[in-house]
């Protein structure tokens, strides 16, 4: 009975790999432990290990293959007394129960320089509404990448610009966002931490305080918990404290809200709870572009801010204009669709969700005018209402927890400046009143989803 | 600017406590006397601590007359810790503290109009009446605070340091904390942090016997702070805090320790703080002799004061002369403070972004 081999995942919310090379040939003999092939994505590489004994019969997916599905495919083994020939005429099946072999962390880090995203028919158009001059190039880029070119601009430009956290430097980044910073910058600008959030995180804001420039990294906002004393006492009151003497130019960043299967203790949505700080900006981008610019902004900001990433976003390409400077305003949403029927309003990857479900809509002769927030605080209320006035509707769709999140501050924003234009409710969309549970089925369940917001759209629209 | 060391090369190392548990860092001690100071460097410690003394006398007043709010935690007792520390600092050096903070604001150099008009929360006061009490800074004379949450100061403190280090403009932080935030958990990352990165931190345990009403010995297991930075490699040694020349003394060691980049150095200051927690503190945890008998005995300003008359032969009226100047400041303080106007309401939302 042949072994299929099937592209691992390497992480939960890996969809898809590239297979960088052998370390066998076809008809080698394999023994369990066995490194057989590398695999890679932007944000690590990981080796291929055999978990059965046999001889490499066929090697389905060659070396060099980008974008390569996990559960894919991608060699036979023949096992023991079986015939090589007969097992590697063996058809693509669809992907077996257990996968014949499991990706290991046990590669070096990887240090790679980054892979430019290849123009792919499925990324979105980014209309910037006029923020990008006409003519300028766009180009194919994960949110990762704009993440770290905007670092790596900012640091350029300025020395007081450092770059702090836990395997930032070393490491390249828990999720890579840091990749090849500590190799240009060097040690003084790009600083590893101990496991200390409550610490560094004084440290930091204490150095923002003497007018250094620090880009604090939590590896995800769930350890910021432990900081959070800093972010709002230390870092959003000083100025006000002070008469207006004494600022605190910070951005504190990371991942936030939930990855997949990760559990409670690290999938919470901290939005509603920074943008409830006054003496905080907080920015929450959905795509790339959006990453970019207003990353560089915050970094320029004499305020802190608190930037709220999303890991499932950060593989995601988009199309981000190569210029030499490019920043988008703080405080400015984005309206990333027309439409005259019903107004979604979202950030981050609760984008994912509007857009999709604006797309349904279409086919149901439902037009929505979809807004992406990207800043939370200040929140771009005028927008929003300008929107309603002309929908009359308002749907908002955010990952976080219902009560006091997001929504409800739009609902309510919405009720005292547009009550006269509202022909309906305004209807929340939002995680589940739960912690996130791990199982799959669950986990599912605890988040907002595409039919959600399709079903609160019609019925706001009565249709 | 540096500050030259007297790192006891006239002293004999001493057999007591600070000397223990050092690793290869071995410190000496003085077993007989702190260093003298010039007549000049007396006359203005206790110019400088009897300005604390009488503006926190003054302030404790205006508390009880309701023209200040809210806390108001006096530093009445501990005046020779800030001001020995000063003494030993240069220009460019910064202090940060906790909530006990008028006279560190006092010893920076800050006006003590601003500072009380802060107090009764004025528009001319240091922070325009938002700050109060605990929240009060100055750029220009590297005051960082007046902070409120117990112990996050040393944190900010070390990014002090950091940035320092970062531009190796050869400053020093003067990190304050008390007995209560020396158990903190942030503390001890800082000081893994701080040594780990060779910063140039003093942390100054004001060890005033007290965390509010707790008693040393009931909240810590180890009593000797100046131990707190064993498991760091952090040296660190226990300093008479009522006697500004051992404090002065002591902090020249510390400080010359960090310029010369060898990291962060502890000094834990045995104090004493004669009034309450704060103004609401009537102090039932501890008897009325205990603190009569520090004031008698161990009364930093008096200390000085004796020493101007008996070895300085400093006239009563040079003394005098010393005292109603320091009164003058502080009641024109206390003028300004009770007659300028509070903030205008306009004032509420500025200063919240820039």
């Amino acid at each position: 009975m042949s072994i299929e081999v099937l592209m691992p995942a390497l992480s939960p919310t890996m969809e898809k790999g590239n297979l960088s090379k052998w370390l066998k040939n076809e008809g080698d003999t394999i023994k369990p432990g066995d490194v057989i092939a590398e695999i890679e994505t932007d944000k690590a590489t990981m080796e291929v290990e055999a978990v059965d004994e046999g001889i490499l019969a066929k090697i389905l997916v060659p070396a060099g293959t980008n974008d390569v599905p996990v559960n894919q495919l991608i060699a036979i083994i023949a096992a023991e007394g079986e015939d090589v020939s007969k097992a590697s005429n063996a058809p693509a099946a669809a992907p077996a129960a257990a996968p014949a072999a499991v990706a290991s962390p046990a590669a070096a880090p990887a240090v790679h320089a980054s892979v430019p995203a290849t123009a792919h028919p499925d990324i979105p158009a980014y209309d910037a509404s006029g923020e990008i001059p006409h003519g300028i190039e766009m180009v194919p880029q994960t949110m990762r990448e704009a993440l770290r070119d905007a670092m790596a601009e900012e640091m350029r430009a300025n020395d007081g610009v450092f770059v702090m956290g836990e395997e930032v430097a070393e490491y390249q980044g828990a999720y890579k966002i840091t990749q090849g910073l500590l190799q240009e910058f060097g040690p003084r600008r790009v600083i590893d931490t101990p496991i200390t959030e409550h610490g560094f995180a004084g440290i930091a804001v204490g150095a923002a305080l003497t007018g250094l420039r620090p880009v604090l990294e939590f590896m995800t906002f769930n350890f910021a918990m432990q900081a959070i004393d800093h972010i709002i006492n230390s870092a959003a009151k000083t100025l006000y404290m002070s008469g207006g003497q004494m600022g605190c130019p910070i951005v504190f960043r990371g991942p936030n809200g939930a990855a997949a299967r990760v559990g409670a203790q690290h999938s919470q949505d901290y939005s509603a709870w920074y943008s409830n700080v006054p003496g905080l900006l907080v920015v929450s981008p959905s795509n790339a572009a959006d990453a970019k610019g207003l990353l560089k902004a915050a970094i320029r900001n004499p305020n802190p801010v608190v930037f709220l990433e999303n890991e499932i976003l950060y593989g995601q390409t988009g199309m981000v204009p190569k210029m030499d400077d490019f920043l988008l305003p703080i405080g400015k949403a984005r309206i990333a669709r027309t439409g005259k029927d019903v107004t979604i309003v979202s950030f981050s990857i609760g984008m994912t969700y509007a857009l999709k479900a604006a797309e349904e809509l279409a086919t149901l002769g439902i037009e929505a005018e979809v807004i992406d927030l990207r800043t939370l605080r200040p929140m771009d209320v005028d927008t929003i209402i300008a929107s309603v006035r002309k929908t009359g509707r308002c749907i908002t769709v955010e990952e976080g927890w219902p009560q006091s999140g997001i929504g409800s501050e739009i609902s309510a924003q919405v009720m005292e400046k547009a009550f006269d234009y509202l022909d309906a409710p305004v209807i929340r969309i939002t995680g589940k009143d739960v912690p996130m549970p791990y199982a799959a089925n669950l986990e599912k369940l605890a988040l907002p989803n595409v039919g959600e917001v399709v079903e609160a759209a019609r019925a706001v629209t009565y249709r | 600017m540096a500050v030259a060391a007297k790192a006891g090369s006239q002293n004999k190392a001493s057999p007591g406590k600070a000397g223990a548990a050092r690793g290869a860092r071995t410190l000496t001690r003085r077993s007989n006397g702190p260093v003298a100071l010039s007549r000049d460097e007396e006359v203005s410690a206790y110019r400088d601590m009897l300005m604390i003394r009488r503006f926190e006398e003054k302030a404790g007043q205006m508390y009880g007359m309701g023209l200040i709010g809210g806390f108001c935690h006096l530093y009445i007792g501990q005046e020779a810790v800030v001001v020995g520390m000063q003494m030993a600092s240069a220009k460019g050096d910064q202090v940060i503290t906790g909530y006990r903070d008028h006279g560190h604001m006092l010893a920076c150099g800050m006006d003590p109009k601003g500072v009380m008009a802060e107090l009764t929360g004025r528009s001319g006061g240091l922070s325009r009446g938002k700050g109060g009490s605990m929240h009060m800074f100055s750029v220009e004379s590297n005051f960082y605070g007046g902070h409120g949450i117990v112990g996050a100061q040393v944190s900010l403190g070390t990014g002090l340091a950091f940035a320092n280090h970062y531009r190796n403009d050869g400053r020093v932080s003067m990190t304050y904390f008390g007995d209560g935030a020396a158990n903190q958990g942030q503390v001890y990352e800082c000081f893994n942090m701080a040594e780990l990165w060779k910063l140039p931190v003093v942390y100054v345990i004001e060890n005033n016997r007290y965390a509010m009403g707790t008693a040393v010995s009931r909240a810590s297991a180890q009593t000797d702070f100046s131990k707190r930075g064993v498991s760091f490699n952090i040296p660190g040694e226990q300093v008479d805090g009522m006697d500004v020349r051992a404090v002065k003394e002591a902090a020249e060691r510390a400080i010359q320790w960090c310029r010369d980049g060898k990291g962060p150095y502890i000094l834990e200051m045995q104090t004493y703080r004669y009034r309450g927690h704060s103004m609401s503190d009537p102090a039932k945890y501890r008897s009325k002799d205990e603190v009569q008998k520090m004031r008698e005995e161990h009364d930093p300003i008096e200390q000085v004061r004796r020493r101007l008359i008996d070895e300085w032969k400093i006239s009563e009226d040079e003394l005098k002369a010393v005292d109603s100047h320091v009164r003058e400041i502080v009641n024109a303080a206390a003028d300004f403070a009770t007659t300028n106007p509070e903030p205008d309401p306009s004032e509420l939302f500025t200063d919240i972004l820039r």
